[in-house]
């Protein structure tokens, strides 16, 4: 049991550092960029916690992961109490853990961030979450069980948590999954090195051992309609993720080289291309990779790029750095990396050769003009900045649209005029008393955290309301 | 689950499977498709559904052995499980009872796909004329399937070893020639090249075709993006706005461009394959 230190001395000491791969070497491989915590680094850093009453980091948390009570088990080194804990509130701990912005959740609520040195939340929770795993430690089911049905349309962040909620309270949940593999954008979506896939089939095994069934294979919308299914369940969470990319819609789109980052991702990550040919599913990247956006897509895809062997991978923004949505730290990661910038620049069209292949991208410089409707100022092509990259790939990061699949079976769903379906913020609750969503398909593309957020709610409402029937 | 219930050997390279999969068959309609995953390390690959039973929950593929994939799944035995098999995906062929003639047309493999859409037509009450052609006669399929959903058959191969001799798009011009009142549809479902010929003929009788079109798809639910197609001028995913166009308004050569966008890769795979299984 580490000792407990007193506030002065917390103040004295830095975060912990997290080891990583050098850039370098990471560069040629896939494997997980950050190596996480070990005991020593968790427990000094654990010890800086102020224990604050009450915990403004929770606060901060969609999760509500008992923060404060988790630190304090760390310090105590039982690391098993720690992810008991978590896991009171938190299916995802590993996954959270390594893809939250905890800039934006907990740590940006921490006391402790005034003396520009939050507690690393999201590392502890990582460490716990891994010290589990490693243990082998499971989850055990309910013993009481609810003779309830609920059906869950998607296997991502939300619809895992909102599953785990719900066979905690002893439903018998069963979640129709569109792919092969279960786990939504955290398969298809996040790379290998910022959430390697064996950590998301762990957390995903945890939810089965909960008694949840998994359809994979299963597109509701084609095989059985929503409305099929609030007949057949008591409740239904749809939770199917936003699911279509968005183009450009400039000249050349559909030239061989031009990738959505959805199609260069699932490549890579779910069909596993960067294995090519150990693995079937084939991936072409030449020499210099652009990547349109600036989101965290966007960083996924160009450090993707940068691995399957491109000389230069390139983001082409069209605002300035400051404007970037990605998160700080994976901006950060890119550029070690050594990822190039074009800020303030917008694709005008891709070129292409005789073949239909892309060889080059026509671009223009933007300036900055008067703040939109999104706060962020307007960005303003200077005439006559036009200039041409030779480029081998061209993949489109700039977000998605609402998929029509699973809304067009669904009566009495309402969606908003993007396709979106509407539902309660707080509730998750849609225009049909038996049918909540909740995730991308509701908010348009967010983070996990959001939807993991969003699935706690609508377990938490549908709890409640099964509970008065 | 997706389980072989049964294998055909139809020639040297095209062969049958009825899968198991009763919820997909049950679901099914005409024209959609299926994607499957012949083993754990293996790819998605796109098919049309060419039957399905709901009583004995099958579905029916019929594939070509072009690649390591679908060479890896024409060895695979009855009783073996498919990694993965889902479906039915894609839009449903827009039926109705038309006035006057359909003329449906097979080229190779694909007269597999217009076997379902040709049954149906010919249930709801039409006039169903089936041109299907193939290179020689060891190549052409389920001839006898295709009498049965039809009113009418017109046998073509390319060397005139059955039927009449010529590509099918110079079978359907020449029955337009005679027939072009009485026709009002036609759907057109094979190799690009082949539907683009056949969308040629059409227009120069004003008649409306639809193609099915088949290009590299990664999830098949409109995810990704990998299956998109100008179709009148504007960006479609085949997957999920298709996989029936009006053939007047698809570009075919940048379908046919994009098809050959892993041609080398798709061959290094194969010759990889093959030297390890000990494959000629």
């Amino acid at each position: 049991m580490a000792e407990r230190l007193r506030p002065a001395e917390k103040f004295k000491r830095d975060r912990v550092p997290m080891r990583e791969q050098d850039p370098n070497e990471r560069i040629k491989n896939f494997n997980e960029v950050p190596y996480g915590y070990s005991l020593e680094e968790a427990i000094a850093e654990a010890q800086r916690c102020l224990q604050c009453k009450p915990p403004s980091c929770v606060e901060g948390c969609p999760a509500d992961v008992h923060i404060p009570e988790f630190i304090d088990k760390i310090i105590d080194e039982d690391i098993e109490a720690a992810f008991k804990e978590i896991k009171l509130t938190n299916a995802l701990p590993a996954v959270c853990g390594r893809v939250c912005p905890q800039e934006e959740q907990c740590e940006g609520a921490c006391i402790m961030l005034k003396k520009g040195k939050p507690i690393a939340i999201g590392r502890l929770e990582r460490f716990v979450a891994d010290w589990a795993r490693e243990k082998g430690l499971t989850d055990e089911p309910p013993k009481e069980k609810k003779q309830k049905r609920i059906a869950i349309v998607g296997s991502g962040p939300a619809g895992l948590a909102c599953a785990a909620d719900l066979a905690n309270l002893g439903y018998d949940v069963t979640i129709f999954e569109a792919l092969h593999k279960p786990g939504g954008v955290l398969v298809y979506g996040i790379p290998e090195f910022r959430l390697p896939k064996a950590i998301v089939q762990y957390e995903v095994d945890q939810i089965k051992k909960l008694g949840v069934k998994i359809y994979t294979d299963y597109v509701i919308g084609y095989i059985k309609s929503v409305d099929e299914l609030v007949e057949e369940y008591d409740a239904v969470f749809l939770a199917n993720g936003a699911g279509a990319p968005s183009f450009l819609h400039i000249p050349g789109e559909n030239l061989n080289g031009v990738y959505s980052a959805s199609e260069f991702l699932t490549r890579s990550n779910l069909m596993r291309a960067f294995d090519f040919p150990e693995y079937d599913t084939p991936i072409k990247v030449g020499r210099r990779v652009v990547v349109i956006g600036g989101g965290n897509v966007a960083m996924d895809a160009v450090r993707t790029a940068k691995r399957l062997g491109a000389e230069e991978a390139i983001i082409v923004y069209r605002r300035s750095r400051a404007e970037m949505p990605a998160r700080a730290e994976e901006i950060e990661h890119a550029e070690a990396e050594g990822i190039q910038f074009e800020l303030l620049t917008n694709p005008v069209r891709v070129i292409g050769d005789e073949n239909g292949n892309v060889k080059g991208l026509e671009c223009v410089r933007m300036k900055l003009g008067e703040p939109d409707e999104s706060g962020r100022r307007r960005p303003i092509p200077i005439e006559g900045s036009n200039f041409v990259m030779d480029v081998d790939n061209v993949i489109i990061a700039i977000g998605q649209n609402a998929n029509p699949i699973v809304a067009r079976s669904a009566t009495g769903v309402k969606t908003n005029k993007w396709g979106y379906f509407i539902a309660d913020e707080e509730t998750g609750k849609t225009t049909h008393p038996k049918v909540w969503a909740g995730g991308d398909i509701v908010t348009g593309a967010a983070t996990v955290i959001l939807a993991v957020g969003a699935g706690k709610k609508a377990a938490k409402s549908i709890h409640e309301t099964l509970s008065q029937e | 689950m997706a389980r072989i219930l049964k294998k055909e050997q139809w020639s040297e390279n095209i062969f049958s499977m009825l899968i198991e999969a009763r919820d997909v068959a049950k679901a099914a309609k005409q024209g959609q498709f299926i994607i499957l995953i012949p083993r754990e390390h293996g790819e998605r690959v796109p098919l049309t559904i060419a039957d399905s039973s709901v009583d004995e929950g099958w579905v029916q593929i019929v594939f070509q052995v072009v690649g390591k994939s679908t060479l890896e799944l024409s060895r695979m035995d009855e009783g073996e499980e498919l990694f993965s098999f889902v479906g039915p995906l894609g839009m449903a062929s827009e039926v109705e009872k038309f006035p006057g003639k359909v003329v449906m047309i097979g080229g190779g493999i694909g007269i597999a796909p217009i076997h379902p859409i040709a049954r149906k037509l010919k249930e709801m009450g039409n006039y169903v004329v089936s041109i299907i052609g193939a290179k020689t006669k060891e190549l052409l399929i389920m001839e006898d399937k295709i009498q049965e959903a039809s009113s009418e058959v017109i046998v073509a191969t390319d060397d005139g070893s059955k039927g009449k001799k010529g590509f099918v798009n110079v079978v359907l011009e020449e029955y337009l020639a005679k027939e072009a009142d009485s026709v009002s549809k036609i759907w057109a479902i094979g190799p690009p090249i082949m539907m683009k010929a056949c969308t040629i003929s059409a227009g120069k009788f004003n008649k409306p075709i639809i193609v099915s079109l088949n290009p590299i798809m990664v999830d098949g639910t409109g995810m990704c993006g990998a299956c998109r197609v100008t179709v009148g001028g504007e960006t479609k995913f085949a997957c999920v706005d298709g996989p029936e166009f009006d053939g007047a308004l698809v570009d075919f050569d940048e379908l046919m461009a994009r098809q050959r966008q892993y041609v080398e890769l798709e061959r290094k795979a194969l010759e990889l394959y093959k030297a390890k299984e000990g494959i000629a």
